[in-house]
């Protein structure tokens, strides 16, 4: 390579650390509808020229609000009961709720979500039992939902794996002929700003992209993979990562309802209508730990986490509902009400879940079941029997 | 005439098209499945007759076949999935492993991968490295996988069938340097009523001493039958068939009148099937054992270059000198 050819002279630039995280981190043209200080932007226009919007009633403004309010209420719940030793971890979506909740409820009933382990939020769209995930977290099983009956899949711990399986499910509501219509299928994949060095996650770009999969990559950028930053992951901004697989990509205020809302409802729609995947970079913060089981305060500082918390998803949609007269104080304390209510039963509920019984371990190995394992679980049981009446 | 006689090659393809003629939710993906008919044609002509939405050729990342399959599996396909050769499995294997055998039991039955993953395997055929390898013990370790390997005609054919018919996953492997070795198969047997899929079966009768081979080496072992049978003893030899799981009752009904038991396969013998089979059948025939159970194996050591894979391969020779060696402890 010449000198003075702009390659080189761009990755001198590069070199120095400081400008490699602002390469990945900054926050250019995020598409917002609700600054954080509450402020209503009428539309937003994305990379692509495509320009955002969104039509609520005022009743669909306060439900969005009750939504946010009451995931971050039954998440914290979860939080607590793993501190008190009921749950053995929980990964908590704390600061993550507009953008969970935003794209849930983008969601038409056909559509599919394929989940990480992080995604309570979008399970609560779904309509499924909070208490749910709480069974996986305190080793009552694995998760217990039907993913066909919600429409939204097991929830996946190793990174990046479900893209696939969401592309996967994708070709096959093409190949069924679902696409090309207004009530058309699409398909969702959630993952993290780790999960995009996956090798998994590349694939499923590549897939997506030449199979044309009705499908919508959300990336939950929270900026930090367990203590890892955003600048280990990508030196470029991580929406544009698309372009180079062949399909849109756009990155959203994710701490913004009403924004993750639109983007998501435009990417599904156009998904459906057969025009393809594209992919969602929806900024955001992990205002918590990864799980319980982290201390981030060994890897970030406060003054970050002081500035994110001004960009707090409740804090702005409240502003935005009290400003606008859209809601009132008796509004306001009926939905924190709502929320504690459904955190009690939640809680009352966990400590009830009973441990399975031990020989339960060996159903479901297989569909038809296993002679094999018709003779261990026998045994077992004959072995357990032998200590009954026993000081065992 | 239904009976005819065709390559074990021939005879997988002929099930495959029966297997897509018979559901349409059955699909074949994989690296050049479709114009090229797969590296070893194991695929030929089924893209042209069955379009390419039935037969796809995927890009070339083994992740993504399989994890895409999991995900038409959801759907409500039934994926079979072609890895190209045992050595590429590799960078499938953590969604095989974590992904498709756990789906079934995680969901507690909701959700069924009912998946057929094809895999070429073994050596034999003078290849470059990473094209010989027999990995069905890193498969057959997994709960909640299913693991066969067909070695006539006849078995590709209806086997490669049950397994697409099964709501199981199953890793099915190919022995592929008996692709190309003829035998009657055939083709108007009905599924129903076949023999069970995870069945072994004596393959030739025999009192004094009882071999049990799958996949490639159960040719070896019949030639060593043959062998033996000159120097006037008769070996039983058992085709495994399944892998995981094991069917032994054959083998235990057969050790308990022979005393004798050797196990033959290509891949390594450190922790190989051999081990849990000598492991099984000592438990279970401890009394009627006149030797220990031995075991025939490649080396515990990668697969070498070709031009000496004919000493890694278990052979006629070898299997003789194992079964000698019964004789003498």
């Amino acid at each position: 390579m010449a000198k003075g050819d702009p390659a080189v002279s761009s990755r001198g630039r590069r070199a120095a650390p400081r400008s490699r995280r602002a390469a990945a981190t900054a926050e250019p043209e995020l598409v917002q509808l609700l600054t954080p200080t509450g402020e209503r932007i009428e539309s937003a226009t994305g990379p692509d020229g495509t320009e955002y919007r969104v039509d609520f009633t005022d009743e669909e403004y306060r439900g969005l609000y009750r939504d946010l309010v009451l995931v971050r209420k039954l998440d914290a719940e979860a939080t607590a009961l793993q501190r008190q030793g009921e749950l053995g971890l929980w990964a908590s979506l704390l600061g993550q709720e507009a953008a969970q909740v935003g794209s849930g409820r983008a969601l038409r009933s056909q559509d599919m979500a394929f989940p990480t382990y992080r995604e309570h939020g979008v399970l609560y769209c779904r309509g499924i039992d909070p208490i749910m995930p709480l069974g996986l977290f305190r080793g009552v099983d694995q998760g217990g939902w039907d993913p066909n009956e919600f429409k939204f899949n097991m929830y996946t711990i190793v990174i990046g794996a479900q893209t696939l399986h969401a592309t996967g499910y994708a070709m096959g509501v093409h190949m069924d002929g679902k696409t090309g219509t207004e009530d058309g299928e699409a398909v969702i994949a959630y993952f993290g700003d780790g999960a995009t060095s996956q090798g998994d996650v590349n694939e499923a770009f590549v897939w997506a992209s030449v199979f044309n999969a009705p499908l919508v990559f959300f990336c939950q950028n929270n900026q930090y993979a367990i203590s890892e930053p955003l600048e280990r992951q990508t030196r470029v901004p991580l929406y544009r990562r698309a372009g180079g697989f062949g399909f849109p990509g756009v990155r959203v205020d994710g701490n913004d309802v009403l924004a993750s809302y639109a983007v998501t409802r435009h990417a599904l729609d156009n998904a459906r209508l057969g025009q393809g995947p594209s992919l969602i970079e929806a900024y955001t913060y992990r205002m918590g730990a990864h799980t319980t089981s982290d201390d981030p305060t060994r890897y970030r500082i406060a003054s970050e986490v002081e500035a994110w918390q001004a960009k707090d998803p409740i804090a702005r949609m409240k502003a935005f509902l009290d400003k606008q007269q859209i809601a009132d104080d008796a509004f306001f304390a009926e939905v924190d009400e709502q929320a504690r209510a459904e955190a009690v039963h939640l809680r009352e509920r966990v400590l009830e879940l009973p441990d399975p019984a031990p020989v339960s371990m060996f159903d479901h190995v297989y569909p038809h079941g296993s002679p094999e394992l018709d003779a261990q679980r026998a045994r077992f049981s004959t072995y357990l029997e032998s200590f009954e009446g026993s000081a065992h | 005439m239904a009976t005819e006689t065709l390559t074990l090659g021939k005879a997988l393809n002929t099930g495959l098209r029966r297997a897509l003629e018979n559901d349409p939710k059955v699909v074949i993906m994989g690296e050049d499945v479709g114009k090229l008919g797969g590296v070893f044609r194991i695929t030929d002509g089924l893209q042209k007759d069955f379009g390419d939405q039935r037969v796809i050729d995927t890009p070339l990342a083994e992740s993504g076949i399989i994890g895409t399959a999991v995900g038409l599996a959801i759907r409500g396909f039934r994926p079979i999935c072609e890895i190209q050769f045992d050595g590429f499995v590799y960078p499938a294997y953590d969604q095989i492993v974590s992904q498709v055998a756990k789906m079934h039991y995680r969901s507690q039955g909701k959700v069924t991968i009912p998946m057929v993953i094809r895999i070429p395997y073994g050596g034999g055929i003078g290849a470059v490295e990473h094209h010989s390898e027999s990995p069905e013990a890193y498969f057959a370790h997994t709960a909640g996988l299913k693991v066969v390997t067909c070695a006539n005609p006849q078995d590709a054919y209806v086997m490669i069938q049950q397994a697409i018919a099964s709501d199981d996953p199953i890793v099915f492997l190919e022995p592929k340097r008996r692709y190309w070795e003829k035998g009657p198969v055939d083709l108007d047997a009905p599924l129903s009523g076949a023999y069970p899929l995870h069945s072994a079966r004596v393959v030739r009768p025999g009192t004094d001493a009882t071999v049990l081979a799958y996949g490639p080496m159960v040719r070896t072992a019949l030639d060593a039958a043959t062998a033996a049978a000159e120097d006037g003893r008769e070996l039983e030899v058992v085709d495994l068939r399944t892998l995981s799981p094991l069917d032994l009752t054959a083998v235990y009904e057969s050790v308990r009148r022979t005393g004798r038991c050797v196990v033959v396969h290509e891949a390594p013998g450190n922790l190989g099937l051999g081990s849990e089979i000598a492991a099984r059948v000592t438990e279970e025939c401890f009394y009627s054992l006149e030797s220990p159970v031995l075991r025939v194996t490649g080396f515990d050591t990668p697969y070498p270059a070709s031009r000496v894979e004919e000493e890694y391969l278990p052979d006629l020779d070898r299997v003789l000198d194992a079964v000698d060696r019964t004789f003498g402890w």
